[in-house]
């Protein structure tokens, strides 16, 4: 499976799909991914939550049946490695090469030197956590380490990935739907400032051992370790107390001063996208269940085998499955900024 | 046997400690946006009375705001070189485009200057030649460490999120390390410009409102208990770091460098505090007793100590 390209000279998006566990990935695999990214039980990668990801047995299994359906396999080991404690790390690189993995998605340097050095045929991309937003940072990349494609960061527009992919020798993947990061992703503290654990260092945002919910008369108040991030009438639904999505007093008004509580869909412009020279889409989502990937994964497949012919309309029938049915492009529409 | 062992070596590591260079105070860049006659005063008086060794200047969170600063960029590089402070230029944490990596070559190419890389695009720029690597940049271990070295950082400026335990083994590397001591933490950066959001504007028509919070924009829960605070593209704690009580033993694991974020408040006096702390001629206790505070914030340390970054000293 592994080679030099992902794909060849088609130009059709490439759709990858996240897997937290062995039944996810199947659903994935089953409902049209091209490409399943997912990642082993521990530190090593960006979703470290309890009860999610893969044993080497299971991953190894996992890569062998997505073979057999002619699916690839990535694995995510895109934290930061914690000093002193680099074996963990590399133990997860080697045993991506050991079980055919079709390529690993990295983001620290030391990381990805040792990968190009132990590893040199087994394929590395740029984790969107490395934050590589613009050609010299992934020039860098790319001479340094010999990546071959980049998950970009979330800040920049359709017309800046454009610009971008004129201007570099890579492919390039994007998020198009889940989980919005506001902040530049991999530079952002905000979860261990209030927890002590980090999306770089821990692998987890807000993580769930710190969110907690209370009654306040008719309110219901949503709590992250010791900060309160949101206030909700009681009968309306409660979001995750994810920092950057609260509500806060700024000059003594209540705002969403980060963004409100939505979620990313660039499903609308996925035609921009593949004109601006996207090789690959991603969705966000390991911490889901099976059912949600698959009709997120089979809407997605259909919306790119009937782009031109009015695939994009597949948008509407996926608000169910947003955060309050809200959605925004995000960063990919300048206005955002 | 242990204990004893110590005891009897203590004069001789105490005897060696001369030969060790001595522990300096940096004052990093200003990271708000202060008019630019402000800026310019504030370096000059840093230039003329701060006991420190080391200046960081430049516009590290917002491309827009740089052309302010230009005109009186080379009068203070000079008033501080003159001084005989060693003037470092910062770089922008964040590059979207092409006129900011034109902006970056620019820096990256005046070799009589040494520049802070505050993202991968300044270190791959230069790569190969002296530089120093800025907190904006993802450093957590000693892999990662080894390689910048190799590249030519002399110095590495480490992240705000670090813990003690960390720092303590990235010592053991041998590159010199820098570490703030002082001042609110930057936390985030993104994009979103999140002062033209609060005020219903975008970033491109800004109105650079950035300008009336000089040490950021106080955001608080809706609880009324201060949170954070917003400085144009950037999130800092709201809490102001205070690591008076970890630098001698910093010192004794063999850092020689501390950093001073710099705050719309008396610097000179902040930074002589910690110069009499550096010196035995003043505890830690009496420091954080005597040092202002941003918006009188709450001094916190939590980072250092592994635990949620907003905890308090513990005093």
């Amino acid at each position: 499976m592994r080679g030099d390209g992902l794909r060849g000279a088609t130009a059709s998006l490439e759709l990858v799909c996240p897997a937290g566990t062995p039944a996810a990935l199947r659903a994935a695999v089953t409902a049209g991914a091209d490409a399943v990214y997912c990642g082993f039980s521990d530190a090593t990668n960006a979703r470290n939550f309890p009860g999610l990801n893969f044993s080497p047995d299971e991953m190894r299994v996992a890569i062998e049946f997505a073979h057999t359906r002619a699916v690839k396999v990535l694995i995510a080991i895109n934290t930061y490695p914690q000093a002193g404690k680099l074996q963990l790390w590399h133990q997860a690189i080697d045993h991506a090469a050991e079980f055919g993995a079709d390529a690993v998605i990295l983001a620290d340097m030391g990381l990805l030197a040792y990968a190009a050095d132990r590893h040199p045929t087994l394929r590395r991309h740029l984790s969107v956590q490395a934050s590589a937003s613009n050609r010299e940072s992934i020039s860098f990349f790319v001479r340094e380490f010999g990546v071959k494609r980049v998950v970009l960061p979330r800040v920049l527009t359709v017309e800046e990935i454009a610009e971008l992919n004129s201007e570099i020798s890579v492919e390039t993947e994007v998020f198009v739907f889940g989980g919005l990061c506001v902040m530049a992703e991999g530079r952002c503290a905000l979860s261990s400032y209030v927890t002590g654990q980090s999306p770089n260092m821990n692998g987890v945002c807000s993580p769930a051992c710190a969110v907690g919910y209370e009654m306040r008369g008719d309110e219901m108040v949503s709590r992250l370790g010791d900060v309160t991030i949101d206030i909700y009438p009681a009968h309306a639904p409660a979001g995750y107390p994810t920092i950057c999505k609260g509500q806060y007093l700024v000059r003594g008004e209540r705002q969403y001063l980060f963004e409100e509580p939505t979620s990313l869909s660039a499903l609308g412009i996925l035609p921009h996208l593949q004109r601006a020279g996207v090789t690959a889409i991603k969705i966000e989502g390991r911490q889901r269940g099976k059912a949600y990937i698959t009709d997120v994964v089979a809407s997605f497949r259909q919306a790119i085998d009937t782009l031109g012919h009015g695939g994009e309309k597949r948008a509407a029938a996926l608000a169910h499955l947003t955060e309050g049915g809200q959605v925004t492009k995000g960063a990919y529409q300048k206005s955002w900024r | 046997m242990g204990n004893m062992k110590a005891t009897y070596l203590q004069p001789v590591l105490t005897a060696a400690r001369p030969t060790t260079p001595p522990a300096c105070l940096t004052m990093g860049p200003v990271v708000f946006n202060w008019a630019p006659q402000k800026w310019r005063d504030f370096y000059f008086r840093i230039a003329d009375e701060a006991p420190v060794d080391m200046v960081y200047i430049g516009e590290v969170v917002c491309a827009k705001r740089l052309p302010f600063l230009a005109p009186v960029l080379p009068d203070v590089m000079a008033r501080l070189a003159a001084a005989g402070k060693e003037v470092v230029l910062s770089t922008l944490a964040l590059n979207m485009n092409r006129r900011e990596l034109n902006l970056l070559r620019e820096m990256a190419s005046e070799e009589a200057v040494l520049v802070e890389a505050n993202d991968i695009a300044a270190l791959s720029l230069l790569n190969g030649r002296p530089h120093i690597v800025g907190p904006y940049v993802n450093v957590y271990n000693e892999g990662t460490l080894d390689l910048l070295a190799k590249g030519g950082a002399i110095r590495v400026v480490l992240p705000a999120e670090l813990p003690g335990s960390s720092i303590a083994l990235l010592i053991e590397t041998g590159v010199p390390l820098e570490i703030q001591v002082f001042g609110r933490m930057p936390l985030a950066i993104s994009a979103r410009c999140y002062h033209a959001r609060a005020e219903n504007l975008h970033k491109d028509g800004c109105r650079f409102v950035c300008e009336r919070d000089p040490d950021g924009l106080s955001v608080d829960t809706l609880d009324g208990e201060p949170f954070l605070a917003v400085n144009g593209l950037q999130t800092l704690s709201h809490g102001c770091l205070n690591l008076g009580q970890h630098m001698m033993d910093l010192v004794c694991k063999g850092i020689r460098h501390f950093r001073l974020q710099p705050h719309m408040m008396d610097m000179v006096e902040v930074a002589r505090l910690y110069r009499n702390l550096l010196d035995g001629h003043l505890s830690a206790d009496e420091l954080a007793a005597t040092l202002p505070r941003p918006d009188g914030a709450a001094f916190v340390d939590g980072f250092y100590r592994g635990i949620p970054g907003l905890s308090a000293m513990e005093m």
